[in-house]
């Protein structure tokens, strides 16, 4: 079941302005994965995933995705400007013509039924992700794309986002591809993680790219140190939930 | 007297009740340098019939929608920002324009009208053709209302949800265009801006969604465009600056009438 595949890159070589962003990187995204993109800043994380999505134009490479491929896109954030008077149930019904049930369903996974008459102007961050989330859903997306999900999160939050997303994957089997670079947090949420610094340094199961020199490399031992914080912390997470945060700061 | 003022009427609520929605779309995506750029660039239209003899509407028309069309490439890309390229392009524009017309229409050009608005000179031919633009115009914003929005909000979520987003950008650029033309006799070139920005931006104090601030916004201009057509009948003032003057009236009642609603 989990072998459909949905999207694959290969050898995809993006150029701007005699710059190289994206250099040679290859990919598979499967139904019912979760693949995270980590990098430094710059490393062409974004790029990357907007070629995917056909944003971007690719000097190099080809990409195939699957006949019909529904992709529900979370974007980092929305260009609200003040003057633009809208609701959340405004914004989530902009060309919609799902049925009023799979609306409200979709509403509830993503826990916004509760402030649909707000503006959007007043969401906290959170508040906004899980709105951004919702929409991304109401497509009965097959590959759920998320762009720095987490950003602008406390770790509580972030802890929620990502649990909800694991739940989400194995609700809907969809494939899904987040570019994040809070690791420690990517790491156990994911089946797989792909390194990049404008090429692919390394990609695999989580623990084994942890252990990798590309990555020690990029990341520093200090960060990768955070890594092995987490997976003692990952027994943690199955207890009570305001523990885990004690925890972490005990710890620091 | 009726038939003489029928046409500037009718001209006038045409282009009140476009006002209101394209105005909207303005103020949401920051474009008012972009529409005083056109403002400008139609005087040049104004310029370049005067020395090809051709009508000056057309060639009004003609040189706003290549201005926008040109304006919508160099928006995406180069070393400088777009409201630098617009400062060039409309400046310079409007300076070329004014010493074009001063030269080729020495005495037969009235270049305060075309600054300021000169609504009587409107004939019913202009209605015809200004409310058939309309008509098409207010189709296109009708049916394409919520992708629109959609592009405001995030261009790169508009195009992963399929919207054509390139070209909505450039028709609606070519809408604001057009109605820079016709609004060339409405109010002038110089305060083409103030007419579409002020009645939207008095609408979005009561305004909960985007549909209402257009809705709100339209009314808005159809008062100002009331109070000021009498001012100007009754005073004899120019007609341009006493709608845009009413205009502001209206929005100081708004934002006034918000500032009482906090303090409640």
């Amino acid at each position: 079941m989990s072998d459909i595949l949905l999207l694959e890159a290969s050898g995809l070589s993006i150029y701007k302005q005699g710059r190289t962003l994206v250099d040679n990187a290859s990919l598979r995204l499967e139904a019912g994965k979760v693949v995270s993109l980590i990098g430094p800043n710059g490393a062409g994380k974004t790029t990357l995933v907007r070629a995917l999505m056909g944003l971007v134009e690719i000097n190099e490479g080809y990409i195939s995705a699957s006949k019909g491929l529904q992709i529900g896109y979370m974007p980092q954030k929305l260009n609200l400007d003040a003057s633009l008077p809208i609701s959340v149930k405004g914004f989530l019904s902009l060309n919609q013509n799902s049925n009023r049930e799979h609306f409200l369903h979709c509403a509830q996974i993503s826990d916004v039924d509760c402030i649909f008459s707000r503006p959007m102007q007043s969401l906290s961050g959170g508040e906004l992700q899980r709105v951004l989330l919702c929409r991304a859903l109401l497509k009965k997306p097959q590959l759920l794309i998320l762009d720095e999900p987490a950003q602008g999160l406390d770790v509580n939050g972030q802890a929620e986002l990502y649990q909800l997303i694991a739940q989400l994957r194995d609700e809907l089997n969809c494939g899904v591809l987040m570019v994040s670079h809070d690791l420690h947090f990517v790491m156990a949420a994911t089946d797989e993680v792909i390194c990049l610094n404008q090429h692919i340094c390394c990609h695999g199961h989580p623990e084994k790219v942890s252990a990798h020199p590309e990555y020690l490399k990029l990341f520093g031992h200090n960060q990768a140190s955070n890594v092995a914080l987490y997976t003692h912390r990952h027994d943690h997470q199955h207890g009570v939930h305001g523990e885990l945060i004690e925890n972490c700061n005990h710890k620091h | 007297m009726l038939e003489i003022l029928l046409a500037p009427i009718l001209t006038g609520i045409v282009i009140a009740l476009l006002a209101g929605p394209l105005g909207c779309f303005i103020v949401w995506r920051r474009l008012a340098y972009f529409g005083d750029a056109l403002a400008h660039s139609a005087l040049l239209g104004v310029a370049i019939g005067l020395i090809l003899q051709v009508s000056t509407q057309l060639a009004i028309l003609f040189s706003c929608v290549i201005l926008a069309i040109s304006l919508a490439q160099i928006k995406q890309h180069g070393e400088l920002s777009s409201d630098t390229w617009l400062g060039v392009l409309s400046h310079g524009s409007l300076a070329l324009s004014i010493i074009a017309i001063s030269l080729a229409g020495a005495g037969r050009v009235d270049l305060y009208g075309y600054l300021f608005g000169d609504l009587l000179s409107a004939s019913l031919v202009d209605v015809v053709l200004i409310s058939a633009c309309a008509v098409a115009l207010g189709l296109y914003l009708w049916r394409c209302w919520d992708s629109l929005i959609c592009i405001c909000l995030n261009e790169d979520l508009a195009r992963v949800e399929g919207i054509a987003v390139s070209r909505h950008k450039l028709l609606l650029m070519l809408a604001i265009a057009f109605i820079t033309a016709m609004s060339m006799k409405l109010v002038g070139a110089l305060l083409i801006t103030a007419l579409l920005i002020i009645p939207a931006a008095s609408a979005r104090s009561f305004a909960k969604s985007p549909g209402q601030m257009a809705l709100i916004a339209m009314a808005s201009a159809l008062i100002a465009l009331g109070i000021g057509m009498y001012a100007s009948y009754q005073w004899d003032m120019p007609t341009g600056p006493a709608i845009v003057a009413a205009a502001c009236m209206l929005f100081g009642l708004s934002k006034s009438s918000t500032i009482f609603k906090q303090a409640d």
